[in-house]
């Protein structure tokens, strides 16, 4: 065989990612089915409809037609019968907001606590005193504000994106490296003339190859489902996910730097991600943090890929505005990298 | 490749590895020419594969010199592994790779070397090309890993026990593959603890124990050194087996040697021998556990250097 025919190691160590990885079908359902399904899910349950509607219940040991009538015949009451005995476990299981005791005056049993308790109360009372002959003295003029990008599913997909990302650089990179090396096969490649250095870039290659589908999946599912859009510029959410996936796999890189199981490697993935899934705002904001921890968390590269994701597909912003996290995670790829690098086992 | 079969391809001198307190390899000396096939022979734990991957410039070595095709390790690693085709113990190829695939990314790895096709050819596996590695028997494998270390068309060939837990056609299947790249001028360093293989495909031999070389020569000299060429092997139930200066004195018998219950008769003649064995046990109202003979192996040779068996399992 000639030399010009001859095929490019690092093309032949990429294709090698890429066959290990769409050989595998539990990798393919971890990375795309996996973040689709916990959009759906979470999409749907906590969905904000247009107006939900306030459920009341009516003691059914007194006789109110009257009440019930009058709640029944305005929109937005969702009514239903409680027996005395209920109506302690009803209010407590939210099955219903509020309960009437019809009489005169009428009773009014709910949990102050509770804002929808609160709001079924004043929207009850106000039912009942109109049917009783109260009259407004004036009317205001309500102005409806519905800003998009407001709704949970709308906050939650950035932080699902980049806690995907993460996930599957760290454990795709790491595994790969820590199982070549698990089987000898890494001494063996390094007993050839390949270029230890194509190896690892083959790594990355097909890291971020797998990013487009992966990223495209998500998006585009909760864009059709949930109507979810992207403000600012698509290319720079791209560029983010790619730096992500890049800082990422630095740390994967570190992880599997001198692992030699295994069992091993899957410990210090555990313990580089689970502090971020809980600190880094993927399903609910950091800022429910205590002050003191701010910068700590800030500096999480999960957090600036989550915080800059959220500002350009939910604010709009531009490169600008996001020069901080963009940073957070270029100085982790490169402080990741090169500490890999210098620790790497090779045998 | 140098058509100067005198040439040397490996040589150590004074090699010696330590891991911690134990010394793996004990100031080891090996020359192995061009174009020969060379075999380490030794029970487990006598320093064959540490050895060999000193040569293979996989470890590093504590003390010693070591040259591959009259290089070093340290200033010519890059280009001596252009030219070296490495067979490791415990290498598993990636499972979910397909054999052609297999050898397409090591034959990328390579300036130079046979195509796709020949290395299939070399190894056999025509029919197995499109199959997924996982599916492959354990000696297609092994045909698989020594055509990946055929990739660069390498000129010395190291192979760290090749055919151990094959069956014996899988084995020969191999050797015919080890054949065909001595043909064409190659140079094998081979380690193994089959004394078959050994004598099959050797020319020369180092019976190695304890990190040292403790005898060298080809296998039919090596054999030769036992005096004579075959092996008398008794065991006796009842009574006691005659005196070895009795024994000494049977027709045929150049030595004798004791080896757990058993007494080891070297002889030349043993249907000289045993027919005045038996009559020298009768006569000590011995009776038999256990008599067998063969013919001479290396196994017997290093018996009788080390007083132990090659694998004791």
């Amino acid at each position: 065989m000639s030399d010009a025919a001859r095929p490019s190691p690092l093309v032949q160590l990429t294709l090698v990612r890429i066959r290990e990885y769409t050989r595998e079908p539990e990798a393919l359902f971890w990375a795309f089915v996996f973040p689709v399904l916990m959009a759906l899910g979470l999409g749907v349950a906590f969905r904000s409809p247009a107006n939900p509607p306030i459920r009341v219940g009516i003691d059914t040991r007194a006789r109110g037609e009257t009440v019930r009538a009058t709640l029944e015949g305005t929109p937005g009451f969702e009514v239903r019968d409680v027996a005395p005995e209920r109506v302690e476990a009803a209010l407590r299981d939210g099955e219903v907001h509020i309960v009437v005791a019809p009489g005169d005056p009428p009773v009014y049993r709910f949990d102050p606590t509770r804002a929808e308790s609160r709001l079924a109360r004043l929207a009850v009372d106000d039912a009942l005193q109109r049917a009783d002959g109260r009259a407004d003295r004036w009317a205001a003029r309500d102005e409806r504000v519905v800003s998009p990008g407001s709704r949970y599913i709308d906050w939650l997909v950035p932080g699902l994106l980049g806690m995907n990302i993460m996930a599957t650089s760290l454990w795709g990179v790491s595994f790969s490296i820590v199982q070549t090396r698990v089987r000898k096969l890494l001494k063996r490649l390094v007993a050839t003339p390949m270029r230890r250095g194509d190896f690892l870039a083959s790594q990355l290659v097909g890291r971020l190859i797998f990013l487009v589908p992966e990223t495209a999946t998500l998006l585009v599912f909760s864009w059709l489902v949930f109507g979810v859009r992207i403000r600012g510029s698509l290319g720079l959410v791209a560029a983010l996910c790619v730096l992500g996936a890049v800082s990422s796999a630095g740390l994967a890189l570190l992880v599997a730097a001198r692992a030699k199981t295994v069992e091993a490697v899957s410990g210090l993935l555990n313990l580089v991600m689970l502090p971020m899934w809980v600190l880094s705002g993927v399903f609910f904001s950091s800022a429910n943090f205590p002050a003191a921890m701010q910068p700590f968390i800030k500096a999480l590269p999960l957090t600036a890929m989550n915080d800059a994701v959220r500002a350009v597909m939910l604010e709009g912003a531009s490169l600008g505005g996001i020069t901080l996290e963009a940073g957070i995670l270029i100085a982790w790829a490169v402080a990741s990298f090169g500490l890999a690098l210098r620790l790497f086992r090779w045998l | 490749m140098s058509s100067n079969t005198r040439a040397v391809a490996l040589r150590c001198r004074g090699l010696v590895k330590r891991y911690g307190q134990v010394v793996a390899v004990d100031g080891l000396d090996l020359e192995v020419s061009r174009g020969e096939c060379f075999g380490l022979l030794g029970p487990n734990g006598a320093g064959k594969t540490t050895t060999i991957e000193i040569l293979e410039g996989l470890l590093d070595k504590d003390a010693g010199e070591v040259e591959v095709l009259g290089q070093g390790w340290a200033r010519d690693g890059q280009r001596l592994r252009e030219r070296i085709g490495i067979q490791l113990q415990e290498t598993q190829l990636n499972d979910k790779l397909t054999v052609e695939e297999t050898l397409r990314l090591f034959r990328s790895f390579y300036r130079e070397g046979p195509s796709i096709q020949e290395l299939i050819d070399i190894i056999e596996l025509d029919a197995k090309r499109s199959s997924r590695v996982g599916k492959l028997s354990g000696g297609q494998r092994q045909r698989l890993a020594v055509a990946c270390a055929l990739a660069g068309r390498p000129d010395v060939l190291f192979l760290d026990e090749p055919t151990t837990g094959l069956d014996p056609q899988s084995r020969r299947q191999l050797w015919a593959v080890f054949g065909r790249f001595r043909e064409a001028g190659g140079t094998i360093l081979i380690t193994t603890h089959y004394m078959e293989e050994a004598e099959t495909l050797c020319d020369r031999v180092a019976i190695v124990d304890r990190g040292r070389i403790i005898s060298v020569g080809t296998p039919a000299s090596l054999i030769a050194s036992l005096g004579a060429g075959h092996i008398v092997e008794f065991a006796v139930e009842e009574g006691s087996a005659p005196a070895d200066e009795a024994l000494r004195r049977l027709p045929g018998v150049r030595d004798v040697r004791h080896e757990g219950g058993a007494v080891l008769l070297i002889a030349d003649a043993p249907h000289h021998t045993v027919p005045a064995l038996l009559g020298e046990l009768d006569r000590g109202r011995a009776r038999l556990a256990r008599l067998t003979t063969h013919s001479a192996t290396l196994e017997d040779v290093f018996v009788a250097l080390t007083g132990r068996h090659l694998r004791d399992e």
